[in-house]
């Protein structure tokens, strides 16, 4: 029984590929068992077992490496070339890191093994404690959290359980208008409702307007540091001593962490709990939407409400489940413990003078494309910046012209866009964050491009409003797929 | 400080001072003074190791993994939520490809199709797998994806039902974890003790059921590696106006047993580290979801949908994106942004590679070897199996001397026997759960049974 498939054409070397179920021959296999002197099982009673088997495609093992392996050749990723999604740090990811993952001696560890025959997996996440405590000012760290959400909801749940503790249960959560989606939604689930307080001018949060918002019912103010627009927060010590007097809590996203390291520290201007993102920061892969990690760090008041087990340290590591103050597990297990492998292989590797110059360069590279685009593009605020740079289309707007447009041009010359319209604070923003991967020909060859496309909006708009022109497929129909939404093959 | 070379910075000495020079500053650091008020630097090196050479750090690494034992070292029965399958070797080359690896989440479809492809085909994998009807694009856990079930249960129906049952046999971590969350009280949780049998009662059940309950969430096979009467629990809920949330530690039982969908449940999540992922420790893993059709808008997390380009090329998006975080902001269905994307797609290529035979000939083969050992352990004198019920690969037993001590008595024998149940039942000293796999050989089996046997003997002797 042969059947063909549908159109496997060629542009050049990308090639269209099928969705998989349509490559799937019935009776082909990929996979054999070991054979087995064990009986077959005489044990089951027929009404249990499956009637139906899954419609799985049926593939050798070439056809099934194939598929991915073109699949694969339709991403973009840093591998490939610059990545400057702001806010998301797209760092190369060491390949090293990878190894020391893969290593059968933590790969193949089983996390239901007596802790007598782990230590080698505790010593490692001890260290990677006490590095992320001491790279931002706090006392102690849980690695349990799963992702920088997941860490929010850590924090958050910390910051409640402590007050509720303290028979002082509070309502409220102040968000600046600049935050991350994430933070209003993370305080919700969390059980509180969200003030929302705006920047100034200078697109930085001001004391008084904390000040004004400060009531007996505000548990804490949940704060980007560096903010989402790539500013320092430079009020920060009045802010928090302001929620401190108030009987608040600050609560820091991590997010944009690769601004800070050996420059100053969060805990340090009075943040209170913090949450990391391994994934960004510290070089772990982001895999095409994870798996991250996002652990949290506290001050030591904080510390009895961690998820639990905690390690106690002395000469053998061992889990403390009792813990009877914890908020309780956010996970099963101890946390992606893959990813803290790696984020521990990279600070381990570069150490403390890697990680400052990470930041240094992280900030320099940022400026000097911030210096380089001015002359085309509306830059946002007028200051020098942190790790990322926002700017808008306001220059180009006038040729019909909008962000998404000058982003999908960026693809046909071969960038993946900056992050677009967020912040939502600064309309139709571009938010480019370079990191300290780049080198300065690769931002030159940014900056060229960038400058051919203001070129192209006053010449040419058209080039930019059907872009993007080169890659195997144009502008995706997102309207459509919302309208109908087809999530799932539908077999024949 | 002086600008110096590291192996992932490229920027030289030269290329800094030019640099600098475009952005008017003198050095790096008077751009910092500029950003950074004085009082706040922190003027100090960082009290962090010194750099090291990959050769140094790989041997840092490699001394660490060598204090930690494994399944290469010592004979493993262990599962209790985490289940070792032999991962085809092509998965890890497939998902290592840089591509894949280093991509961030797929926002621009244009250039992340290769990511969309492989989520929406890993969606219709788990739909076929649990018998459902739509699947999201992971979430971080089976513990999590439970938790955020049992917040979905509550949503449809739309605060009206503000309590949850969870079965007492859900393993006692996601329990936690789904307390945890339920710390915020905006769904109260009750448990449920299993019955005699180890499984659901359900005329307990039945007259807890009312119209303030939400759902029941109820893993099969459970925690004691029962298999539940998924039918029958889903005519009481449903006759109860409830939903039905099932949640499943290795879905190769699905292959093996009827689908939770085929049985009736509304809501279906799982750990999906058994297909393709390592132990590792406990992560990273990946959570599936999948549920009806008509509940897909209160689903949390990513969705990939199809659709068309502006040629009228078929190609893939992320979509329902107004349930999110991103453009809901507190309105949205969960907190999730990042979740567990290269992880789902191992799963699907270990779905791929082993096919519909494939996996239920691992489901069956892992079946028999856990029905041969425990026939032998129940048959050594002192051991017993508390449960008559139908069990997948794991089961409990009943030892005559404490659970926790046979366990580390064998480790210095070469086996990891199973999960003493007092890991997490204190009082629960004399209860082992073990689990066998397609992985485990006779020989390992009838040397646990052995060992077993003559530690028993030994320990019940002296005492």
């Amino acid at each position: 029984m042969t059947r063909a498939f549908p159109p496997s054409g060629t542009t050049g070397l990308a090639h269209e590929e099928p969705i998989i179920f349509e490559r799937s021959v019935p009776g082909r296999r990929g996979w054999l068992q070991p054979s087995s002197d064990i009986p077959a099982a005489d044990d089951l009673d027929g009404a249990l077992l499956r009637q139906q088997a899954p419609r799985l495609p049926e593939l050798t093992e070439p056809d099934v490496v194939r598929h991915y392996h073109r699949l694969s050749q339709w991403n973009y990723s840093i591998d490939a070339g610059f990545y400057p999604l702001g806010s998301c740090t797209m760092k190369y990811n060491p390949r090293v890191n990878e190894d020391v993952a893969a290593m059968t001696g933590f790969a193949q560890v089983h996390p239901q093994q007596p802790g007598a025959t782990f230590q080698g997996a505790l010593q490692l996440m001890v260290e990677l404690e006490d590095a992320l405590a001491e790279i931002v000012g706090l006392d102690a760290v849980t690695l349990q959290p799963a992702a920088g959400a997941h860490g929010e909801y850590t924090g958050l749940a910390c910051i409640r359980a402590a007050q509720v503790a303290c028979g002082d249960a509070r309502t409220k959560i102040l968000v600046p208008e600049s935050a991350h989606g994430t933070n209003p939604a993370t305080a919700v689930i969390c059980g509180y409702q969200t003030v929302t307080l705006p920047a100034g001018p200078d697109g930085l949060l001001h004391p008084e307007v904390v000040a004004a918002a400060m009531d007996d019912q505000v548990a804490g103010l949940m704060i980007t540091h560096p903010n989402t627009i790539g500013l320092y927060e430079r009020h920060l010590p009045e802010i928090c001593e302001i929620v401190h007097r108030g009987g608040g809590f600050v609560y820091g996203d991590g997010a944009n962490l690769n601004a800070l390291m050996g420059v100053a520290r969060p805990g340090d201007v009075g943040i209170d709990v913090m949450h990391i993102n391994l994934h960004k920061t510290f070089s772990t892969p982001h895999g095409g939407g994870g798996p991250g990690a996002g652990p949290v760090a506290v001050r030591a008041e904080l510390e009895p409400f961690l998820p639990r087990p905690i390690i106690r340290r002395g000469e053998l590591l061992e889990l403390d489940w009792d813990r009877p103050l914890s908020i309780g597990k956010v996970r099963s297990f101890f946390g992606n413990f893959g990813v803290l492998v790696r984020a521990w292989t990279y600070i381990r590797e570069i150490g403390g003078p890697g990680l400052e110059q990470a930041t240094r360069l992280a900030v320099l590279n940022a400026n000097y494309i911030r210096a380089r685009l001015g002359e085309s593009f509306a830059v946002a605020f007028d200051t020098p910046c942190m790790h990322e740079v926002v700017l808008t289309d306001r220059n180009q707007r006038e040729h019909g012209v909008a962000t998404m447009d000058i982003a999908k041009r960026l693809i046909d010359k071969g960038f993946h866009p900056p992050t677009v319209y967020f912040p939502l604070v600064v309309p139709h923003a571009i938010m480019v964050e370079p990191t300290e991967s780049e080198s300065l020909q690769e931002l030159d060859s940014f900056v060229a491009a960038m400058h051919e496309i203001a070129a192209e909006a006053a010449e040419n708009p058209a080039l930019l409003t059907g872009a993007p022109h080169a890659p195997v497929r144009g502008r995706l129909d997102e309207v459509a797929a919302a309208k109908q939404p087809r999530l799932r093959y539908d077999f024949p | 400080m002086a600008e110096r070379f590291y192996k992932y910075i490229p920027a030289t000495a030269g290329e800094i001072e030019h640099m600098l020079g475009v952005v008017g500053y003198a050095s790096i650091d008077a751009l910092l003074a500029e950003i950074v008020p004085a009082p706040q630097l922190l003027g100090r090196p960082l009290a962090l190791p010194a750099p090291v050479s990959e050769g140094e750090v790989l041997e840092a690494g490699a001394q660490l993994a060598a204090q930690n034992q494994h399944a290469g070292t010592l004979a493993c029965f262990l599962g209790a939520g985490a289940y070792r399958h032999q991962i085809p070797a092509a998965i890890h080359h497939m998902v290592s490809r840089g591509e894949f690896l280093t991509a961030y989440t797929p926002y621009q479809p244009e250039v992340s199709q290769g990511t969309l492809q492989g989520i929406f085909e890993f969606q219709t994998m788990v739909c076929e797998l649990f018998g459902m009807e739509v699947a999201n694009a992971s979430v971080y856990d089976g513990a999590s994806a439970l938790a955020e079930a049992i917040f979905m249960a509550h949503r449809v129906a739309r605060g009206k039902r503000p309590k949850a049952i969870i079965a007492g046999a859900v393993h006692p971590e996601y329990q936690e974890v789904c307390c945890t969350y339920g710390l915020a009280e905006i769904v109260q949780l009750r448990a449920q003790p299993p019955g005699a049998d180890g499984r659901i009662d359900l005329a307990a059940l039945e007259a807890s059921l009312d119209k303030q309950v939400c759902c029941v969430a109820v893993q099969s096979p459970n925690f004691l590696g029962l298999i539940e009467d998924l039918p029958a629990l889903a005519e009481l809920v449903h006759a109860a106006g409830a939903l039905l949330v099932v949640v499943v530690t290795d879905p190769h039982a699905c292959a093996l047993f009827e689908s939770p969908g085929a049985c009736g449940a509304d809501i279906v999540v799982g750990e999906g580290q058994a297909l393709g992922l390592p132990v590792s420790m406990g992560g990273p893993y990946v959570g599936l979801f999948a549920t009806r059709t008509k509940l897909v808008r209160t689903m949390p997390g990513r969705l990939v949908g199809r659709t068309h380009d502006v040629h009228g090329q078929p190609g893939f998006v992320l979509t329902l994106s107004t349930r999110e975080q991103h453009i809901r902001r507190e309105k949205a269905t969960s907190n999730i942004c990042t979740n567990q994307g290269l992880c789902a797609l191992q799963t699907a290529m270990y779905m791929s590679m082993l096919g519909p035979d494939g996996i239920k000939d691992v489901a069956e083969r892992s079946h028999a070897h856990a029905l041969y050992l425990s026939r032998a352990i129940a048959a050594l004198p002192g051991f017993e199996l508390p449960f008559g019920g139908h069990f997948f690969h794991e089961f409990l037993v009943r030892t005559p001397v404490p659970a926790a001590g046979l366990v580390e008595h064998l480790v210095a024998h070469g086996v990891f026997a199973g999960v003493p149940m007092s890991r997490y039942f204190p009082d629960r000293s004399h209860e082992l759960l073990v689990c066998a796999t397609e992985l485990n050989t006779r020989a390992q089996m009838d040397e646990l049974v052995r060992l077993l046997g003559v530690h028993a003997a030994y320990e019940g002797g002296a005492a």
